[in-house]
């Protein structure tokens, strides 16, 4: 940053104080480098199954204490939160490389086409993630990827939508009617100065689904619909957990925090970027 | 507003159509023969081909789909490739306890989401409405089924106030079904009312800037009068828009928390049916909630004209 | 009235309305008789909104008021009184009309029974049927064709011409002894502005009722009001009679006003005349004398805050350095 933006950067900071920017800003940071981290360095191997420790409490040499197949929890969380991340990644890029063009589509074509693919988008809310993901499941076996494209398409609807209002906003503003009558054509138009405008808007909705993500990613290998053993997740340590509930509740603990504070992170982040990008909401909030 | 009405219906219907060829389409496409998936691999091929024959699966795909189609519309779901007995009693008896989970669930979302949506909007600038605020953005993050292991360790393995899982019709014993309903239904309504708040929240603070209320207060209402009289039936509006959504929602969680606490409902019926490989089953039980997730979404839209009178003209 | 016995309705003294340390509204002294009516004009920013709603009781949570508002038929003071008691004044002797028509109904219920609801608040009419006729009664008054109709419509399938008169029409319900109008036309088509002004005037005065009038339009103030308070920077800076303010301004602010407002006056280089420089946001006038960054007239003196001058607060200003009693203005 040059001296001279560093002043204005500055007072935009000062101009507002936005906790949830900077608390979800803080847990997203955790999560994210405790997934780097777990590349090159974790207490023990996470998928080493030793039967002489399992159900050790923590302490002893295991933070947080393992699992009923010796499996140390810390490990199992670092690397659980590299599989929430990657599964986040790909099923919101996929929902923003599909939904973000077909909202533009709908935001500039006649206002029939527009229409017929906002319904059809509808059409897709009766399927919802878990739905499409068992149902895939069913399909082709269940594994990461059927979880992350069904995840990802569930997810299309509520980009097409906030990118299809915010070029039907741009559309019939002055300067997008100038641009129309000066002979530019529609989807010129749309690329040139609604794009733009609608990024803000996608960046909030891709923070706020990540969180969603997350969420359906653990319910899904809860069920066990989503990443298959060996590789540690969130939700199939939760789901191991609940039949040690009376032994060893902390099982389900320490999996159910993470998720947790994962989420929070994703959803405060969203609602601060949204504060911060528009901040005429600031009382709505 | 009957042309409104009209112009739902059609469009509900053909929602109907084309997600029974989605559903069926998905299902259809897998890689192995159904007839060989339910039997097993030590099979013998006299014995699928029988079976093939038994249920039609050597038919074209498209008489296939038609059969099934109009089943569904008599309220025929078929027979079970595997266990060989007819899916709708069985799909029938699972979407009642379904749906009592579900209404249980949405009860208690609205008992906790009206109180303090309403509370965090007047006070959103007093400490009560920002910690309220804060209480349930952590409840947002929570999943279903982690709030229901949750609730089993505290009020089941601690403190054994309530069974940690089962179920029995009212019927049969109406004191243990409440017993058993009380914690899938919290874990459900708990996590469902922490996002129901938040709109709530914002669909008030939108109605209190309204000018009709500060008419309304010019007539000679009281701020809290104003907002009951004309401001909560206007926030109405988006609320039951994402009620809505959310009983969809909770339908689909319910798949999960079924699971957590061994509730023989559609959710449990469709993991067996994936875990037998029972595809018809799989591909009813789909069916089924899609079919409910739109009637929702349809019975919503009209709900919604009745309270806007500005939709009724036809749009 | 407790306030006076000479048929004042309104008496406002030393009402003060702020936030934190910043005074919005600083106003001395005005009364309002009855029937009698007056216009409150000045730029936007000016402090006759805030004004308008702490005679309503209808200010913000966060803004302080202090000082005191009497009003003829009600035995407590509007400053400090809780809103349960001002809902009993609002409406039935005190009432509002809105600048925003489109907005200012409630979307969801029936024309005819915002109207009712108001009579049935105060209880003013004895039943749910009666409210209901008086409403129909009312809309007729206003001049809304077809009132049966209009009662049971939505306030969406009606103009914002006819969304105004229903408005009127609920301020006039209980005959309020003073009506407060904030800018009652400037959201209307000019068409309907003139005819909605009459059935605003003429329903007045059929009750007897006095009239507060809130504009930035001198034209609509010099058509309906008889006197008139000029504010700026949330002062009253000069009063009197329409006619004396408008013919011969004393505060430079006035005819800056005035001479803004005439379309035909041209300064030297031919362009419409302004006041030069804009309205400072809240809490950023200068002390002493508000309107000395923007006065042509300033002098050092101006820093002390300048005295009433006029026989009473009805009639007077509030300047050092007054333009000249005899010059005619506006033309230069």
């Amino acid at each position: 940053m040059t001296a001279a933006l560093a002043p204005a950067v500055a007072r935009g900071w000062r101009r507002r104080r936005n906790p949830s920017l900077v608390v979800g800003a803080v847990l997203v940071a955790l999560v994210v480098l405790t997934a780097l981290v777990s590349f090159v360095w974790t207490p023990h191997d996470p998928t080493f199954v030793e039967a002489s420790v399992r159900l050790r409490g923590p302490g002893s040499g295991y933070w947080l204490g393992t699992d009923k197949f010796g499996h140390d929890v810390v490990s199992q969380l670092m690397v659980g939160a590299r599989t929430t991340l990657f599964v986040g990644v790909v099923a919101v890029s996929v929902a923003a490389v599909l939904g973000v063009p077909l909202g533009l589509l709908a935001g500039m074509a006649p206002r029939w086409t527009g229409e017929l693919v906002m319904r059809l988008l509808d059409l897709l809310l009766a399927f919802p993630a878990l739905l499409l993901a068992i149902m895939l499941g069913a399909a082709f076996g269940a594994s990461t990827l059927t979880a992350m494209v069904a995840i990802g398409i569930a997810t299309v609807p509520s980009f097409a939508r906030i990118t299809r209002s915010g070029t039907l906003q741009v559309m019939s503003t002055d300067y997008a009617l100038a641009a129309r009558a000066a002979g530019r054509r529609p989807s010129a138009v749309a690329v040139r100065h609604a794009l733009p405008n609608v990024a803000s808007l996608v960046i909030v909705q891709a923070s706020v689904s990540f969180a969603i993500a997350i969420l359906s990613e653990a319910a899904l290998s809860f069920l066990g619909f989503g990443t298959p053993p060996p590789t540690p997740s969130w939700g199939r340590m939760l789901q191991e957990s609940q039949e040690l509930l009376f032994v060893a509740p902390r099982l389900a603990l320490f999996p159910g925090i993470a998720i947790a504070l994962a989420v929070l992170g994703f959803n405060l982040l969203g609602d601060g970027l949204r504060d911060r990008f528009d901040p005429r909401l600031e009382d709505q909030r | 507003m009957w042309v409104t009405v009209l112009q739902r219906t059609a469009i509900l219907a053909a929602s109907l159509i084309i997600a029974s060829v989605v559903v069926f389409a998905v299902l259809a496409v897998l890689p192995g023969d159904p007839a060989r998936v339910a039997l097993g691999v030590n099979a013998t091929e006299e014995a699928v081909v029988r079976l093939r024959e038994q249920f039609g699966l050597d038919r074209p795909l498209v008489v296939q789909y038609a059969d099934w189609a109009g089943g569904l519309l008599r309220g025929d779901l078929g027979t079970s490739y595997v266990s060989k007995s007819p899916v709708g009693p069985q799909v029938a008896d699972r979407l009642q306890v379904t749906g009592i989970l579900v209404l249980a669930s949405m009860l208690v979302a609205l008992v906790v989401a009206l109180p303090a949506g309403v509370v965090m909007a007047v006070r959103h600038r007093r400490l009560s409405g920002l910690l309220l605020s804060a209480v349930s953005q952590v409840g947002v993050a929570v999943p279903a089924f982690l709030a229901g292991i949750l609730l089993i360790t505290v009020f089941a393995v601690r403190l054994r106030w309530l069974p940690a899982n089962g179920w029995t019709p009212p019927a049969a014993d109406p004191v243990m079904f409440l017993e058993q309903l009380t914690l899938p239904a919290l874990s459900l309504g708990l996590v469902q009312g922490a996002v129901l708040t938040r709109y709530v929240r914002s669909a008030i603070l939108d109605v209190l800037h309204e000018d009709y209320l500060r008419t309304a207060r010019a007539k000679g209402l009281t701020a809290g009068r104003a907002l009951v009289r004309h401001g909560l039936r206007n926030a109405a509006v988006p609320v039951v828009t994402v009620l809505g959504l959310q009983l969809a929602t909770l339908l689909i969680g319910a798949v999960v928390v079924e699971r957590v606490f061994v509730v023989p409902g559609l959710g449990s019926l469709l993991l067996d049916g994936v875990a037998d490989r029972d595809l018809l089953v799989v591909r009813d039980v789909v069916m089924v909630l899609v079919v409910a997730v739109l009637l929702v979404n349809f019975l919503v839209d009209l709900l919604y004209v009745a309270i806007d009178p500005r939709l009724r003209r036809a749009r | 009235m407790t306030a006076g016995a000479t048929g004042t309705v309104l008496r406002v003294r030393d009402l003060a309305v702020g936030v934190r340390d910043t005074d919005l509204v600083l106003v001395d002294a005005f009364d309002i008789a009855r029937g009698e009516r007056v216009g409150l004009i000045g730029e936007s920013g000016s402090g006759k909104s805030l004004t308008a709603l702490a005679v309503m009781g209808l200010l913000d949570e966060g803004l302080q008021v202090s000082g005191s508002v009497r009003l003829a038929g009600v035995d407590h003071d509007l400053v400090g009184a809780d809103d349960r008691r001002m809902a009993r004044v609002r409406g039935r002797h005190v009432a509002m009309v809105f600048q925003e028509p489109m907005t200012a109904l409630n979307p969801t219920m029936r024309v005819g029974d915002q109207v009712a609801e108001t009579m049935l608040l105060h209880g003013s009419r004895g039943s749910r049927s009666a409210a209901r006729s008086a409403a129909v009664d009312l809309l007729r008054q206003v001049h809304i064709p077809d009132p049966e109709q209009a009662a049971r419509a939505y306030p969406h399938q009606l103009s914002g011409g006819q969304r105004q008169r229903v408005v009127i029409a609920i301020a006039l319900a209980n005959d309020p002894a003073l009506l407060v109008c904030d800018e009652p036309t400037t959201a209307l088509d000019v068409t309907v502005q003139a005819q909605v002004l009459d059935v605003l005037v003429s329903g007045a005065a059929a009750r007897g009722a006095a009239l507060l009038f809130i504009t930035h339009d001198l034209a609509v103030v010099a058509t309906v009001c008889q006197r008139v308070l000029v504010m700026y920077g949330g002062h009253v800076v000069e009063a009197g009679t329409v006619q004396d303010v408008f013919t011969r301004p004393r505060h430079p602010y006035t005819a800056g006003l005035l001479a803004a407002s005439d379309l035909d006056a041209v300064d030297d280089r031919g362009r419409l005349r302004t006041i030069a420089g804009t309205v400072p946001a809240a809490g950023h006038f200068p002390d002493g004398c508000v309107f000395r960054n923007r006065c042509p007239n300033a002098q050092d003196d101006c820093a002390v805050a300048p005295p009433w001058t006029g026989p009473h607060q009805a009639s007077g200003y509030a300047c050092h350095h007054p333009v000249p009693a005899v010059a005619e203005v506006g033309r230069g």
